[in-house]
């Protein structure tokens, strides 16, 4: 079997994390792995590589995108956000900081991706109710069964003021 | 997994977009959000050297007013963005409902309209209700432009009338009757639909009419024009019995296979549950 390219290479420029920043890649080649591979941000995690469990959710554009089945070619210009870019000068970002507080993880492979889909649903709804959040979390899936951990957390959360 | 190796191309125009599928034939295919696409690739079930990427050309995802009250929405609107749009909220609250209601919310940010329609896979939800809607599907190609209905588009299993070269470029959903309203009901254990039923009722001056579609449960969305018949001037306080009861009778008609998702048995039996539930919404 050839492993020879003849397909050409593609140069995209994007915002990883607040940073512009630039790769050469395939067209073939999968955000996940450019992500975990070329910029070594290992805590976006690949599980069942079909867009059904939500571990391997980082944010485009502020929108939660599944890296395992989104060509890297598709971030060209755009602004990406995984879990590593979350934390300001080391202090952890209040959606994390209430999922520690409510112990809303167990193994803590969903973790990361949990934790972005919340990012942007409360983003965009500072003040879901439980219906909305449970809805929005469908896709992902914790498999230690930790959700009324975690709901816990993100009605904590939406119940804040400001 | 890495799909095998391909080229991408991202033309800007539909004349573009033809002239590469023109130039590269059986060795390109379509690419809008890929949600089904790189799927089947990773797994190495379908293969393509070139994948012409329809996301460039602006004027497909975009969603207008047709006349009074229909609206057009173009093929590369995710599911995401018609569940968000103020026309579709306001003229098909049903099929906005139906559309936040898609897979999950990854899925729905990239996966769109068109490429739902085109793959044609059995278990998914737009196809039933737009067929109840009379739904059609506009087509371009290097010969010309065509217009045909959602209910004569969707043949079977992975199966379309939208031939090799041609674009499916808008859905154009007819204004709804004064006073109509359309409901779009589905349940299902796995990721997709098992099975879903829409139901439109038109008030007319003889009496209302009721429309109904169930879809997942068959290689197409299938009418139940019996049940049509059968409520034909039955008052609305006696309506919702009759309903569930012919969609079960007329369900046993229909030809409705085992799978993944539960048998034929069950199926039939969700399609008039969800009739009920559909048909009671619009009177609600
Ligand atoms: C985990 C998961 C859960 C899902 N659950 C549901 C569900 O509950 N209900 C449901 O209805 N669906 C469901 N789906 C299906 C989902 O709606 C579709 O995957 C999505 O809408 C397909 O659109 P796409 O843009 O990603 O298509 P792509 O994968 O990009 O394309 C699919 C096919 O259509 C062709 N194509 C795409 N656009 C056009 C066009 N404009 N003209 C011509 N050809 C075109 C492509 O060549 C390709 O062959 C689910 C999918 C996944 C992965």
């Amino acid at each position: 079997m050839s492993t020879e390219n003849k397909y050409p290479m593609m140069q995209i420029s994007f915002v990883l994390n607040g940073k512009a920043c630039g790769t050469t890649i395939e067209p073939r080649e999968l955000l996940i792995d450019v992500l975990r591979e070329k910029f070594q941000l290992t805590g976006t995690k690949r599980s069942c590589d079909v867009q059904v469990c939500g571990a391997c959710t980082v944010l485009v554009d502020g929108l939660p995108v599944s890296s395992c089945s989104t060509l890297a070619a598709e971030v060209d210009a755009r602004d990406v956000q995984s879990i590593e870019g979350l934390s300001q000068h080391g202090q952890l970002d209040p959606i994390q900081r209430a999922f520690v507080e409510h112990g809303a993880m167990q193994c803590g492979f969903c973790t990361p991706g949990m934790v972005l889909a919340v990012k942007s649903l409360l983003a965009q709804d500072p003040h879901p109710n439980e219906e909305t959040i449970r809805h929005y979390l469908r896709g992902n899936i914790c498999r230690c069964t930790g959700y009324v951990k975690i709901i816990e957390a993100i009605n904590d959360l939406a119940s804040r003021h400001g | 997994m890495l799909p095998p190796r391909f080229e991408l191309h991202r033309p800007s125009t539909i004349e573009g977009a033809l002239e590469l599928m023109a130039r590269f034939g059986d060795d390109a295919t379509f690419y809008a959000g890929g949600t089904e696409l790189l799927v089947a690739m990773k797994a190495r079930v379908l293969r393509y050297a070139h994948l012409i990427d329809l996301k460039k050309i602006g004027s497909l995802a975009e969603i207008h007013l047709n006349g009074s009250g229909g609206i057009l929405i173009g093929a590369l609107s995710t599911h995401h963005q018609i569940s968000c749009n103020p026309y579709v909220i306001t003229h098909f609250p049903g099929y906005a409902a139906l559309s936040e209601n898609v897979a999950n919310i990854r899925v729905r940010i990239a996966g769109t309209l068109g490429g739902n329609l085109c793959f044609a896979e059995p278990h998914a939800d737009p196809a039933t209700l737009l067929c109840a809607l009379n739904a059609r599907a506009h087509l371009v190609s290097l010969k010309g432009r065509r217009i045909i209905n959602i209910s004569d588009f969707i043949l079977g299993e992975f199966s379309t009338a939208r031939e090799d070269g041609e674009i499916l470029t808008h859905i154009e959903l007819p204004p709804l009757p004064h006073g109509a309203r359309a409901v779009y009901r589905s349940f299902g254990q796995q990721e997709r639909p098992t099975a879903g039923v829409a139901v439109v009722r038109t008030p007319h001056a003889t009496g209302p009419e009721w429309k109904i579609w169930a879809g997942a449960v068959s290689s197409r969305p299938l009418e139940l024009s019996l049940v049509t018949e059968a409520v034909k001037g039955v008052a609305d306080t006696h309506v919702i019995d009759q309903i569930r009861v012919q969609s079960e009778v007329h369900a046993e008609t229909l030809e409705i296979h085992d799978d993944a998702h539960g048998g034929a048995d069950y199926k039939r039996h969700l399609i008039s549950v969800l009739a009920r539930r559909a048909a009671e919404d619009c009177l609600s």
